[in-house]
């Protein structure tokens, strides 16, 4: 299972087997496509944009890119997010664009095969349901894998271009 | 003792290619009716230059030519003959020789002897066609004894010939005739006795003048020897003197300009020799051939990333051993103070790799307009300002076909016939004019003529013509904008210039591509102005930074007046309108940054805080601020590029401590303050 790449590369259809990154917002775990995640860093002091949603922290420089970090914490409202030397930011790469992602934890790279992957039922995670893959099962560990491209380039986040009218 | 001079070939093709280049350039540029001296003397010096570098290295055909031609620069740049078209036509060709025969030393090609031996001969025709009008010329060859004859330097003939007139001093007859067997080996000789019964050689030959001198040193004194330059056309009445030979007479010896003549010479020579060390030096000699390289921009940006880190990594260092103490890490904090020298200089090397001046793009444009007004009857006299302007390597080489555009649509539309202009009242020489010019995160670049303008009417009813919607009321800039739609074009002809209507609307695709718009500025009868606004993806902005609460922001430094802290008297509030401040009798609208970016400031109370007053399109405003914090340039950086466009956000840049820093807009901030803390936001 070392080299699932190539498969996991563009399409969500459920052959081959793909890694996911898993991380934990609140109580709950969830998965992104590792292929996504450029890199992950501790969160650094961020410069605040004037008259964005409180879920926009603001932009941070990236080794000379200007970055925009978004809080999953703030953009799902659980809870009062802390900030500290344990706050973690999942730096994405999504179709050339890069921007950061500030969760509670990052816990492992999961492997998960076709089988695995169950579709989401129509029930209430934060998410809402057009974001989902699906849900991973992993023994007892139960992932919500989330279509991290849909969600990133959605108006819901605010991140780009023409949405606000 | 050899030197292996072919190591320094390369260096002198380089210069000379450089050189020829220039020469081509200024030649163009060359007002013939009204030449510039300071242009001549340049196109001088060019050849002269080529010429000394030539003499180097023996390439004898290549200073010959470059000698005629430097003959002929020079009188004309005395004023001692007047310069005409054919003259210039004449120099072209000169400088095409030389192409070719510089190709021949450098890669052995074949040389076109015969070509080069026609442009001496037509240069040479030039320069004797004058002698005979310009009263000075004549003056100075027929009068051998006036030192300015030494100083015009001998004039080959058409076989490459020239013409000495060697005066003996007193001299017994039998070294006379030696000297007479001797001279007749260089060439033909004739012979003649002066009225004080010295003997003067009229020698025809192909040698120089040192050769000359050194034959005649075996027999007598150099010093005293006097050769001038022979006037071709003088020259038959001279060999009828010389026909009577007479016993030559003792008298005293003239003293020879010769003897400085070699000296005036060896200056500039030797002048010339040092520049060419030198330039050996700066070069590596093998190399010559690779100055520049070309390197994929992906790795340019990357290394300005790194170093950017580079420059965080250093502030960071310097930050922690501020805390040392100094005494007993004395070395510690040397060696990091020349590492923050290295830093900031490593850099600033870096940066200046992407920007190029626009003058990489204007410098096309002379020769373009040149040949256009000529092609098209037109008188066009161009002006470029802001050439100094830095852009992104990037965005300059994108640039250059919308504008190559914009300029033949100028010319071809905008400029008027001169009879058209001068019934207008005009000049007849209508001005084009490219400019650039920061301005807040943008780079505007302008083309503007003085040219008839857009006729409204005309454009309205093609627009109905191709079906486009418009109406009458529609505004100026709108019915301009209408321009730029696919397929249009008002042009009465279509010319092989422009008119196709393919032009407009190809424009402003490739500068929306570039992330820029286009607005076309005009009024009838007056011009044009077509501007191209651009964002700075890389460029360099002079800024000055100031604090709000604990954000710092950047104001580009071109729109800020002045800052002031005002009294709590000049400060009025207008009901519902926000507040007034009045700076030197003058009422200004006052904008609170906090409250635009919805800041807790220090001061909210405008004579605690600092007042910024900035000025963009005519109009002036105060901004308020806690603190200025300072001035220094900063790297533009699109905010877009991973966000999106953020109102009262130009851009962004990253602070000497690695954070990031906004940069502010300050043409829309002074557009309204109140529409833009309105701006709709998400959701």
């Amino acid at each position: 299972m070392t080299n699932p790449a190539a498969a996991a590369a563009e399409t969500h259809a459920d052959e081959g087997v793909r890694e996911y990154l898993a991380f934990t917002l609140g109580r709950e775990e969830y998965g992104i496509d590792i292929l996504r995640v450029q890199e992950i860093r501790g969160y650094e002091s961020v410069t605040r944009i004037a008259n964005t949603p409180d879920f926009i922290k603001g932009v941070m420089n990236l080794r000379g890119t200007i970055v925009p970090v978004v809080d999953m914490r703030l953009k799902f409202r659980l809870g009062e997010p802390t900030y500290d030397q344990f706050t973690v930011v999942i730096v994405l790469n999504i179709g050339g664009r890069v921007m950061g992602m500030v969760v509670d934890s990052v816990s492992d790279v999961t492997t998960l095969t076709p089988g695995q992957v169950h579709v989401a039922p129509e029930v209430g995670t934060a998410l809402d349901n057009q974001y989902l893959i699906g849900l991973g099962t992993l023994g007892e560990r139960m992932l919500i894998l989330v279509d991290i491209d849909k969600l990133m380039n959605s108006t819901d986040m605010g991140l780009i271009e023409g949405i606000a009218a | 003792m050899t030197i292996d001079m072919s190591q320094f070939y390369q260096v002198f093709f380089d210069e000379a290619d450089e050189l020829l280049a220039e020469k081509e350039r200024l030649l163009l540029v060359l007002d013939v009716s009204a030449p510039d001296p300071e242009e001549l003397n340049a196109i001088f010096r060019t050849a002269h230059s080529i010429k000394g570098g030539a003499a180097t290295f023996g390439f004898t055909d290549i200073t010959d030519v470059t000698h005629i031609l430097e003959t002929l620069l020079d009188r004309i740049r005395k004023g001692e003959m007047a310069l005409t078209g054919e003259h210039v036509d004449a120099f072209l060709a000169a400088k095409d020789v030389l192409d070719m025969l510089m190709a021949g030393h450098r890669h052995g090609s074949t040389v076109d002897r015969d070509a080069a031996v026609a442009v001496c001969q037509r240069l040479q025709a030039l320069a004797d066609g004058s002698s005979g009008t310009s009263p000075e010329a004549v003056v100075a060859p027929v009068a051998p004894t006036s030192a300015p004859a030494a100083d015009a330097g001998p004039v080959a003939d058409a076989d490459g010939n020239f013409r000495f007139r060697v005066e003996l001093p007193q001299v017994p007859e039998r070294d006379v005739e030696a000297l007479a067997t001797e001279l007749a080996l260089l060439g033909s000789v004739s012979r003649e006795t002066l009225a004080d019964q010295r003997t003067a050689f009229t020698l025809v030959t192909s040698e120089g003048r040192d050769n000359i001198v050194a034959i005649c040193a075996f027999v007598l004194d150099p010093d005293a020897l006097k050769i001038t330059a022979a006037n071709p056309a003088s020259a038959p009445a001279e060999a009828v003197g010389s026909a009577a030979p007479v016993e030559p007479v003792p008298v005293v010896a003239v003293p020879a300009p010769v003897a400085s003549d070699p000296a005036a010479d060896a200056a500039p020579a030797s002048g010339e020799n040092r520049n060419w060390g030198r330039r050996a030096t700066d070069r590596e000699p093998f190399n010559a051939e690779s100055s520049s390289i070309r390197v994929g921009v992906e790795k340019v940006d990357q290394l300005i990333n790194l170093v950017g880190e580079l420059v965080i990594t250093q502030a960071m260092i310097d930050q922690r051993i501020g805390a040392l103490d100094p005494i007993a890490h004395e070395r510690l904090l040397n060696s990091a103070s020349q590492l923050a020298r290295n830093t900031r200089d490593l850099q600033e090397a870096v940066m200046s790799i992407r920007m190029m001046p626009m003058d990489y793009v204007f410098s096309r444009f002379p020769r373009m307009v040149r040949d256009l007004a000529g092609k098209l009857g037109k008188k066009v006299e161009f002006v470029t300002r802001g050439a100094a302007t830095e852009l992104d390597k990037g965005l300059i080489e994108r640039i250059v076909d919308p504008l190559n555009h914009l300029v033949r649509n100028s010319v071809d539309h905008g400029i008027e016939m001169p009879e058209k202009r001068r019934a207008a009242g005009k000049n007849e020489a209508g001005t084009l004019t490219l400019s650039a010019a920061h301005q807040g995160g943008n780079i505007v670049i302008e083309v503007s003529d003085d040219g008839g303008g857009l006729n409204r009417e005309k454009i309205l009813a093609k627009a109905r013509q191709q079906d486009i919607p418009v109406s009458d009321t529609m505004s100026d800039a709108e019915v301009w904008q209408l321009v730029m739609a696919p397929g249009f074009s008002t042009a009465e002809v279509v010319t092989d210039v422009s008119g196709r209507g393919v032009g407009m609307d190809v424009v402003k695709r490739n500068i929306g591509a570039m992330g820029g718009n286009v607005e076309i500025r005009s009024v009838p009868g007056s011009g044009t102005t077509i501007s191209i606004s651009l964002p700075l993806t890389l460029a360099i902005l002079d800024g000055m930074s100031v604090k709000v609460g604990d954000e710092v922001y950047i104001l580009p430094l071109g729109y800020v007046v002045e800052s002031l802290q005002p009294a709590p008297v000049d400060v009025k509030e207008i009901a519902g309108q926000g507040k007034l401040v009045k700076v030197r009798e003058e009422y200004l609208p006052l904008i609170p940054l906090y409250q635009i970016f919805d800041i807790e400031p220090a001061f909210a109370d405008p004579s605690q805080g600092i007042l910024v007053i900035l000025e963009s399109e005519g109009k002036k405003a105060a901004l308020l601020v806690d603190s200025l914090v300072g001035q220094q340039q900063v790297v533009v950086k699109n905010l877009e590029s991973n966000f999106r466009k953020v109102a009262g956000i130009s851009g962004a840049t990253i602070l000497g401590d690695g954070g990031v820093s906004l940069i502010l807009d300050v043409s829309a901030l002074l557009r309204s303050s109140r529409q833009l803390s309105n701006d709709p936001v998400f959701f």
